[in-house]
């Protein structure tokens, strides 16, 4: 290692402080505005801490109480995992035989191609005849009908990352156990679809982060609290008529608390799905 | 086992999946091209035909080319920016410092939190009564009256870039990050054997091996950038005055606000052609540098 000289020690330390301040300063400033009474976030000048906190907003977004602010964010809340939920297990579903079918089967591949080129398509190619279609079936503002739209984003993505993942199993591990007198679904039973399990758990929680993201079907498939989905809800509060900024910031952390713990869990699902290979040698 | 066979059942694997994405991508964008050629609105006639008059009245319009014009600055401005901070921000994570460790998972953050929460939050910073910009610069002495940040044409577009870069540059230094690591050591001591400096190691030995990732990087980041629709949507609708308004906004617009589908459709798939136009350029450049590397 080349040895450092203490500028430009002192030098990186200076950036990385910096670093760590423009990460950090917008998500604190989000959970400062949640716990300030709204007499501090009007104050001039502005208050950077309350002198109180006040979690009163959590608990009147959580309360199921009927007609209450907290009965439509709870509402969107539970939307969002069902819809989230519901398109993970059946991307996952559609990805994992089709994933295992390419990997094995290369002549195939070009198939795959034209599912992951889709994500060149913007959303707003496709959403008048969605629109259409799911009017047409009754499915409109529904979960199911929004978990079946979000196929169009989560399925490519997650055939693409299971091929991947089911390239990096040795087929003669497969080719072993054939041998021995197991039966096609018996090995992947058996042998595949266990190695394959870490990247399984990677692309579900990718997929689950997709459809916690999404908003623009949302936005245009879902009208009431059936069907509202968080990120609509959001959006209905920060364009909407409330004068609570605090109220939004709680909701803001709320929404974003699943994903940001996965995101943190993830870096190491990440690490030990690329690392555990199965076969040593 | 025969080959046929083997392609056989692969297909039959592969039905499933297959026939779902006929459903809810192959069907739709056929539909939406036939639509592209007809006056339909989004509920009640089906329209009639119309031929290439949809698309030749888009790109005639002063509110596509417009439009047109804004996304693209958009697109090349926060992608820019967000590739040359995320590889400096990369550097400076492959650098030997306390707190590194926290510091690459701190990065995660933004990237996790979702697009509509990131649009919220930085419409409050920017609020013009309330907002924590003002007040921050207006404590530092920098300015001695509030604006409105996404209020007036001048501002907005620099105010959700900004918004935009903070989410997605930790992303590319993630990967700049993961491609630096790549990097042999042994490499890197023969080039300061060899007396490399500094922009010199950076140039032949570190870049060769950031180039890959990061062109993967640029391209989903432009293909994003060019369909950006939610942050924007959230943060001014595309105002003030259509000052940031995007294709894909324009599109919900047309099909959806004023119920043109078929318009609406012309036009989305214009924006896909030119998606796909910038994929293929992309594609062209990677081979083009792969092939002059070799």
């Amino acid at each position: 290692m080349e040895r450092q000289s203490p500028l430009f020690s002192a030098f990186i330390h200076v950036c990385a402080l910096l670093l760590a301040a423009v990460i950090l300063a917008p998500i604190a400033w989000l959970f400062v505005m949640s716990i300030s009474p709204a007499a501090d976030l009007a104050a001039k000048p502005l208050h950077w801490w309350p002198q109180t906190m006040d979690f009163s907003r959590y608990a009147m977004l959580l309360s199921t109480a009927e007609n209450s602010a907290g009965a439509a964010f709870t509402a969107s809340l539970v939307n969002s995992i069902e819809v989230a939920g519901m398109a993970t297990i059946a991307g996952l579903a559609l990805a994992i035989p089709s994933a295992w079918a390419v990997s094995r089967t290369p002549s195939v591949s070009w198939s795959l191609y034209m599912v992951i080129a889709t994500y060149m398509l913007p959303p707003v190619a496709l959403a008048v005849p969605l629109y259409m279609g799911l009017a047409h079936l009754g499915m409109l503002n529904n979960v199911i009908g929004l978990a079946l739209v979000y196929l169009t984003i989560l399925a490519p993505f997650t055939t693409w990352l299971m091929k991947s993942g089911f390239d990096s199993i040795p087929r003669e591990i497969e080719a072993a156990a054939m041998m021995d007198g197991a039966g096609l679904f018996a090995t992947l039973r058996i042998i595949t679809l266990p190695l394959a399990a870490p990247v399984m758990a990677t692309s579900a929680l990718f997929a689950f982060l997709l459809a916690w993201d999404e908003f623009f079907y949302a936005l245009l498939f879902t009208s009431d609290q059936r069907a509202k989905t968080l990120t609509v809800a959001i959006a209905d509060l920060a364009g909407g008529r409330v004068s609570d900024y605090g109220l939004i910031a709680a909701a803001g952390v709320l929404a974003a608390l699943p994903p940001v713990v996965i995101g943190l869990f993830m870096q190491r699902a990440l690490i030990s799905g690329l690392t555990s290979g199965g076969v040593k040698g | 086992m025969s080959g046929t066979w083997m392609t056989t059942r692969a297909w039959l694997l592969m039905l499933p999946l297959l026939a779902v994405m006929v459903a809810v991508i192959g069907w739709p964008l056929i539909d939406t091209i036939g639509l592209s050629f007809t006056d339909a609105k989004l509920v009640g006639t089906s329209g009639s035909f119309v031929g290439v008059d949809n698309y030749v009245k888009m790109v005639s319009s002063t509110n596509f080319q417009r439009t047109l014009w804004t996304t693209a600055q958009f697109a090349v401005v926060s992608v820019a920016a967000e590739m040359v901070i995320g590889v400096l921000a990369a550097l400076l994570l492959n650098q030997q410092f306390r707190g590194r460790t926290v510091l690459r998972a701190l990065m995660i953050l933004p990237w996790a939190l979702p697009t509509v929460v990131n649009a919220t939050l930085w419409r409050l910073i920017y609020n013009p009564e309330y907002g924590a910009l003002n007040a921050a610069l207006m404590q530092l002495g920098l300015m001695d009256a509030y604006r409105s940040w996404l209020g007036e044409p001048g501002t907005a577009m620099i105010a959700l870039i900004v918004a935009d870069c903070w989410k997605n540059f930790p992303l590319v230094a993630l990967i700049a990050l993961a491609a630096l690591q790549s990097v042999p050591r042994d490499i890197v001591a023969a080039s300061l054997v060899d007396g490399a400096g500094p922009l010199n190691r950076f140039r032949f030995v570190t870049l060769p091996y950031l180039a890959g990732p990061l062109m993967v990087a640029l391209v989903l980041r432009t293909i994003e950038a060019f369909k950006v629709f939610d942050i924007i949507w959230v943060m001014t609708r595309g105002g003030p005055a259509n000052s940031t308004r995007s294709l894909s906004i324009l599109v919900y617009q047309e099909a959806f606000s004023f119920q043109r589908a078929g318009s609406g459709a012309s036009l989305a798939l214009m924006i896909t052609l030119l998606v796909m136009l910038l994929a293929a350029a992309y594609a062209g450049i990677v081979r083009k540098t792969a092939g002059s590397a070799a």
